[in-house]
């Protein structure tokens, strides 16, 4: 494949040889990042089969919510957090395995690895942990980082593909640990853990005299109850923050290394490209490694001599002879193609100018859904 | 509320539906709750402060007023309105109290945009309701019926007191028929198995649910026709157009690809009919959202409703 590194601006971006990092043996890790709806999971998947097909790596890839039929079709019937052999490969030899991820479950694993298992137990029962295990803003960015730690750690595979969740942000994936630390060294933690610390029963008795008012407020506001199980929470927790947090930027630095490459994933819409332009600010300033951009559901014209003005001139040339409509609906489908595609290459072309040195590789927009492994081969065989 | 998975266009449904609520001299309130700022991108205009601001005219004099939600200062303001703060209101954000809260408590968030709604809702000025209709831009489907399930999120949390009071106050009116959950989607697989899941979701929690509103759809023209290049050169010559083979063959594979598109989505839009609710169908806006365009949206949405 080609590889275009004469950043002449006439040339169009730099190719992005996807099989040149799927071959590269020192790359352990693929991160697949964007917004919503993009088909970042398909894309994942598409890659993982790749590797373990064509280039004969034990590859694992961590979906975070994917269709039901992708699901289906990697050998993923429930979510249990646990990687399952793929079925179907070819060679048989090729080695893939699919996991899609299990956000509570594995947050109760991260707080049994850092607690003994009576304290795990009244953590769990806690009302705020069980809030926070299943709908703290950020917790499934979290939890798949913490599993994208997990899985290295493991060293079982030659490559990790992960998928990152659909969050309202992109950015929510590289922001989790951050906000955690900052959640963690937060001023009203430690207001609430300063008489825990000093071995004072009730939440707010050893505080300044200043926080007097505060305490009444939020005891006014809030109720007994509720206090005391914040406490019980935020004490239990305290003595595995530490613990939490180290993990959480162990991934963070594993990320910036060159064992991992980014993939930002798009569609040429408006909301997406905005977004991918966003992340890859985003990837250079935390000297993150962005491999570069994968350009999902591109249109391609097969008939690009024929213009879009023509075909629908020629089109209703044929309405007003009142004769073979079904030509006119293929010109008619030709032009709304072709027009298409010059709005996708205007809307893209905005990523293509604020980093023009990216390099960027085309998946054509697929006519069905994808749910099976020759769906994926398909999108796989793109990247040739 | 205007819910959808994410990229289904549920933000330019949204306003569409304000607008056209607002036609003949009404007035109506378009919110967003997930600090994305969307509105103000739809409309091309500076990120919306925490005020109801005039962002669009409607057809026959009404207005549609704009309003994204904060969550901190949802709580500083319903604080005050409940509690008489002041400074302590103040203390509270100082520490990082409302973070704080937010983060461990996130049905608390909840609780609080939901009920910045329901005080929009039911406001009164001079024994009259200030707006006609409240549109939400609400969070996607796949978070949408915890949003929504307010009281189950925080009875976990508080068994007895004024947030347990107000979420209670939230949760009548989410039920009431005041309410209607439209959900927009795509003739898609993802978008519409997210449809048939929060449909699921909310008739279980008892949320009433309006239309299901297919976006960006395009006419289900070649459906079932032979395509032979045979026919298409015959055609395209009466139309007195001559092209190369390659052509040909090019024209011929775009309109079978279109074909296997069409087919899918002709059984993707049979699933979405047999979910029991109403179906009402947008086109792709070729030329993207201009006002024109949201106000022929806003047509098909209230000839449907």
């Amino acid at each position: 494949m080609p590889v275009n590194e004469t950043a002449d601006p006439g040339d169009g971006p730099p190719q992005l040889d996807v099989d040149a990092i799927l071959a590269d043996r020192a790359i352990r890790i693929v991160v697949c990042c964007g917004s919503g709806g993009v088909g970042k999971t398909t894309t994942a998947a598409a890659l993982a089969l790749r590797a373990a097909e064509d280039h004969g790596r034990r590859t694992v890839v961590l979906t975070i919510d994917p269709a039901r039929r992708l699901a289906q079709a990697l050998g993923l019937t429930e979510l249990d957090n646990t990687p399952r052999q793929v079925k179907g490969l070819q060679p048989d030899s090729a080695e893939l395995q699919a996991m899609m991820l299990d956000m509570k479950r594995t947050f109760d694993e991260v707080v049994l690895a850092h607690t003994d298992p009576k304290k795990a137990e009244e953590i769990f029962a806690n009302p705020f942990y069980q809030a926070m295990s299943s709908t703290f803003s950020g917790t499934q960015e979290y939890m798949a980082m913490e599993k994208l730690g997990q899985l290295r750690e493991l060293d079982a595979w030659d490559l990790i593909v992960v998928d990152t969740p659909p969050s309202r942000s992109a950015l929510d994936f590289l922001d989790a640990p951050a906000r955690l630390s900052r959640f963690l060294d937060g001023r009203m933690l430690r207001l609430l853990l300063a008489p825990a610390r000093a071995g004072g029963r009730s939440v707010f008795n050893l505080v300044s005299a200043s926080f007097g008012l505060f305490s009444r407020t939020v005891t006014k506001i809030l109720g007994a109850q509720l206090l005391t199980d914040l406490s019980g929470f935020v004490g239990a927790l305290d003595s595995m923050f530490g613990g939490f947090r180290e993990r959480a930027e162990q991934t963070y630095r594993v990320l910036q290394a060159p064992e991992t490459a980014f993939l930002v994933v798009a569609a040429p819409e408006p909301d997406a490209v905005r977004e991918a332009v966003y992340f890859a600010g985003r990837l250079e300033a935390e000297r993150m490694p962005l491999a570069g951009l994968v350009l999902n559901r591109v249109v391609k014209v097969a008939a690009p001599q024929l213009s879009s003005a023509d075909a629908r001139a020629a089109a209703d040339r044929l309405d007003e002879q009142g004769v073979h409509p079904a030509t006119a609906e293929v010109l008619r489908v030709h032009a709304d193609l072709f027009d298409q595609h010059d709005r996708q290459t205007a809307v893209a072309d905005r990523f293509l100018r604020a980093y023009p040195a990216v390099p960027v590789v085309q998946i054509p927009a697929q006519p069905a859904d994808v749910h099976d492994l020759d769906g994926l081969r398909a999108i796989g065989s793109t990247f040739e | 509320m205007v819910t959808g998975k994410g990229g289904t266009g549920k933000t330019t449904v949204a306003a569409a539906l304000a607008l056209a609520l607002a036609r003949d001299g009404k007035r109506t309130l378009l919110i967003e709750v997930e600090a994305r700022q969307g509105i103000a991108q739809l409309f091309d205009r500076d990120p919306l402060p925490y005020q109801e601001l005039l962002i669009a005219t409607a057809e026959g004099g009404g207005e549609v007023r704009a309003l994204a939600v904060d969550v901190e200062e949802a709580l500083l303001e319903y604080l005050e309105m409940f509690y008489r703060l002041g400074i302590a209101g103040r203390a509270l954000r100082k520490v990082g109290a409302v973070d704080f809260a937010t983060t461990v408590a996130p049905g608390l968030r909840d609780v609080l945009l939901t009920g910045k709604i329901k005080e929009a809702v039911t406001r009164t000025a001079d024994g009259r309701r200030v707006y006609d209709a409240v549109v939400l831009d609400a969070p996607p489907t796949g978070r949408i019926g915890r949003f929504l399930n307010v009281t189950a999120e925080t009875a976990r949390l508080a068994k007895v007191g004024p947030i347990k009071t107000q979420s209670e106050g939230v949760a009548a009116i989410l039920r009431s028929p005041m309410t209607a959950v439209h959900v927009v989607t795509l003739l898609e697989e993802m978008p519409v198995q997210e449809t048939a899941d929060a449909i699921d979701e909310l008739t279980r929690l008892g949320i009433p649910i309006g239309t299901v509103i297919v976006n960006a759809t395009r006419a289900p023209v070649l459906a079932g026709a032979k395509l032979t290049q045979a026919d298409l050169r015959r055609g395209l010559t009466a139309a007195g157009v001559s092209v190369d083979k390659e052509t040909l063959t090019g024209l011929v594979g775009e309109a079978k690809a279109y074909q296997t598109r069409v087919a899918a989505e002709a059984s993707l839009r049979a699933e979405l009919h047999g979910l029991g609710r109403p179906v009402v169908e947008l086109p792709i806006l070729p030329e993207g959202v201009t006002p024109a365009s949201l106000a022929s949206l806003g047509d098909l949405l209230l000839t449907s409703a």
